[in-house]
């Protein structure tokens, strides 16, 4: 491609650029005005697992590093928000039928007499902030360090994740009196004493969790369209050669787990705003490879492909378990395997062979001559 | 876990060095029906992810076929033919057996088989394939936990000393894990076909200029993993209840097990199963089940984080 760098984010009203308006347009204008508040905020809900799909694309998709724990950042980015928010729900004047009036009402039940120590700072709302991107980006880096260093991935890879899921969940269940055990952190209030339970605070978040989106996808389509963005791909496909080329794979592999762990937190934290709550069940091993599955549903290698399939899984689990339970199971496990030995590049590989072509060719036909000579590669394609 | 000693932090004060002793026994012994569970698990798994290298989520769901199938045949003895009772268990366990391992060898050939080339892939079907088990298990069984009846010699326990007593379907399980143990060792060591497996397994282009059949012995090889998968929950009906969720609470534990013991070597993974189950149950009486739970995990993660081969390692040329 003898595309500058400069114009291969910016300048052209590529396709990829054009799919990202149109999902603003439908996230943003369609949405809200088609749907109820509280469908709107169920979808508010939908979009905060895209981030975690957005992740897995650049992770999964892109470097081949598959993690069967993103639920771990998601519930890490969703707790640091939820103890924020709980302490603010818990002054000692909304609080004093306790026996320690100030602490959540969990801590009072399971006879704590004060604070935990790593509660304190959850009293800053610009700490809590900071805390839901870095904790989960420090964890990840840990991890990612530890493993890629060693030259550790794919399956084992995989499987560390999931333990690490099992393992942070037992956690929250079993200290009680410190994370509000099975239940999670419930019963959130206000956000800097703007009440969140309201159905204009929750128009208003769901803008907010929209734009976010919005930019993280950009953010997304920056890195991957990056030289970073290539070398990730080239290290999926012939990682040796990569390795001989002189660059450190590991550094590369590790900041794309982090920045797919920090994606998730935001999608956690968002979660925790929309939703008013946050639980132990969107942490463990099924939740985590369920956000897998979204992304694969979508395409893998493809963002906004991710964003489409988180939205249409979680919509068709909504419709499937209020209206047929049972089968809610049997679907999920269908679309598992469907989506690996039929489609494996999801409804955005689905686009592409089918769809694309034939757009292909109408605007072709409109724009004969004006564009002649420069071959148009579709952006997976090149990309990928 | 019929072993669990579920409780308040307890410390060592306040306890007699012989009841202390008494203790660790009596846990040691507990971690010992644990560790027989692990290691029947295990050797499933070990055969399916260590020597094929399929990631088998669905590993879990092929033991409680073999525990539905024992929960079936001892309602059926136990109405039509009583006078099998005291030994439906053995009938159970071979049809446990067949079941697992004739559904192993059926997912093979529609799934497994044309994904060998991608790992990551085969987890996310397998972990579909066991959605779509379990909510076949719920329907058919109902959600609820089933448990089989235990002929009368498997009841009451043995008193070692005054302190000291053993459960003796515990005794069983664990005398059941080493026979079998010792059936797979000769199965895959000591016979020619399983030399044709691991020939296949360590490099699958020379075996099969050799003239072995190469898919067959693919094909064999997963069935049989999964078959004894399905003894392994044949023989967990006997210390806990079946439910059809199960399953899914083992898959980590097993995984990691069979990863910390060193994927290719069933050495191995019964040294890892030992480890982890002892570490468990010991811990266990002394701590809260759960915070157990998570130093045992813990400390395998990080072990696997600073020595990723696992615990042996098998030596091959490439």
């Amino acid at each position: 491609m003898t595309r500058t760098p400069q114009s291969r984010f910016f300048g052209r009203m590529d396709g990829d650029i054009a799919g990202i308006l149109l999902l603003a347009a439908l996230l943003i204008v369609i949405l809200p005005l088609g749907l109820d508040i509280f469908r709107l905020n169920m979808v508010g809900k939908y979009l905060t697992y895209a981030f975690v799909a957005l992740g897995l694309v650049l992770c999964w998709g892109s470097a081949g590093i598959l993690s069967l724990g993103q639920g771990i950042f998601f519930g890490i980015g969703g707790y640091c928000m939820a103890m924020f928010l709980k302490l603010e729900a818990s002054s000692p004047e909304a609080t004093k039928i306790q026996s320690t009036p100030g602490i959540p009402d969990f801590m009072d039940w399971n006879q704590l007499k004060e604070l935990p120590w790593f509660w304190e700072p959850f009293h800053s709302l610009s700490f809590s902030i900071v805390a839901v991107v870095a904790v989960p980006a420090l964890l990840a880096f840990i991890v990612g360090l530890a493993m890629f260093k060693r030259r550790v991935g794919g399956v084992y890879f995989a499987i560390i994740t999931q333990a690490f899921a099992a393992i942070l969940t037992i956690l929250i269940v079993g200290q009680q009196g410190y994370t509000g055990g099975i239940n999670g952190i419930t019963d959130l209030r206000t956000l800097k004493g703007w009440d969140i339970r309201t159905d204009e605070a929750k128009l208003v978040l769901y803008f907010v969790n929209a734009a976010l989106l919005i930019g993280c996808l950009l953010l997304c389509l920056y890195v991957r369209r990056s030289k970073l963005g290539r070398i990730l791909v080239a290290l999926r496909d012939k990682e040796d050669r990569v390795r001989f080329s002189g660059y450190d794979v590991a550094n590369f592999k590790i900041f794309v787990f982090c920045f797919a762990a920090a994606l998730s937190a935001v999608g956690g934290a968002m979660f925790t705003l929309q939703v008013g709550f946050m639980s132990p069940s969107f942490v463990g091993i099924v939740p985590s490879i369920e956000m897998v599955i979204y992304c694969a549903v979508g395409g893998r290698l493809s963002l906004l492909g991710a964003v489409y399939g988180t939205l249409l899984v979680n919509w068709a689990k909504t419709m499937l378990s209020e209206s047929f339970p049972e089968l809610w199971l049997f679907a999920m496990g269908a679309l598992f395997i469907g989506v690996v030995m039929v489609f494996p590049n999801g409804l955005a590989g689905l686009y592409q062979q089918y769809i694309a072509p034939h757009l292909r060719r109408l605007t072709a036909r409109r724009s004969d001559g004006a564009a002649a000579g420069a071959p148009i590669i579709p952006p997976h394609t090149a990309a990928d | 876990m019929g072993a669990r000693v579920t409780g308040v932090p307890i410390m060592f004060e306040g306890y007699s060095l012989a009841e202390l002793g008494s203790i660790f026994a009596m846990q040691g012994f507990a971690g010992l029906i644990l560790f027989s569970v692990f290691v029947l698990m295990a050797l499933g798994l070990a055969i399916i992810f260590g020597q094929m290298g399929v990631i088998n989520m669905a590993h879990g769901e092929f033991m409680i076929l073999g525990a539905y199938v024992t929960y079936l045949c001892s309602t059926f003895i136990s109405n039509y033919a009583p006078a099998l009772f005291p030994v439906y268990f053995f009938i159970a366990m071979a049809l446990a057996f067949i079941a697992s391992g004739a559904l192993g060898m059926l997912v093979e050939w529609g799934m497994i088989r044309f994904l060998y080339r991608r790992p990551l892939d085969t987890l996310l079907a397998t972990w579909g394939l066991s959605l779509i088990l379990q909510q076949v298990f719920r329907s058919v069984f109902g959600a609820r936990e089933v448990g089989v009846v235990l002929p009368d010699w498997l009841m009451g326990s043995v008193a070692v000393t005054d302190t000291i007593e053993v459960p003796i379907n515990g005794l069983f399980v664990m005398a059941l894990t080493m026979a079998i143990t010792i059936v797979i060792y000769a199965v895959m060591f000591r016979s020619r076909w399983g030399q044709g497996v691991r020939a296949v397994m360590q490099n699958r282009v020379m075996a099969g200029a050799v003239g072995i059949n190469t898919e067959k012995v693919d094909r064999y090889t997963f069935g049989l993993g999964c078959g004894i998968a399905g003894v392994a929950g044949s023989a967990f009906t006997m210390i806990g209840s079946t439910g059809p969720t199960s399953g899914q609470l083992y898959i980590v534990d097993t995984f990691l097990v069979v990863v910390f013991g060193g994927a290719q070597s069933l050495i191995g993974t019964i040294a890892s199963a030992f480890t982890i189950s002892q570490a468990q149950s010991t811990m266990e009486f002394f701590l809260s089940g759960s915070t157990a739970k998570v130093l045992t995990l813990l400390t395998v993660v990080v072990i696997l984080m600073l020595r990723p081969q696992g615990l042996f390692v098998l030596k091959v040329r490439r």
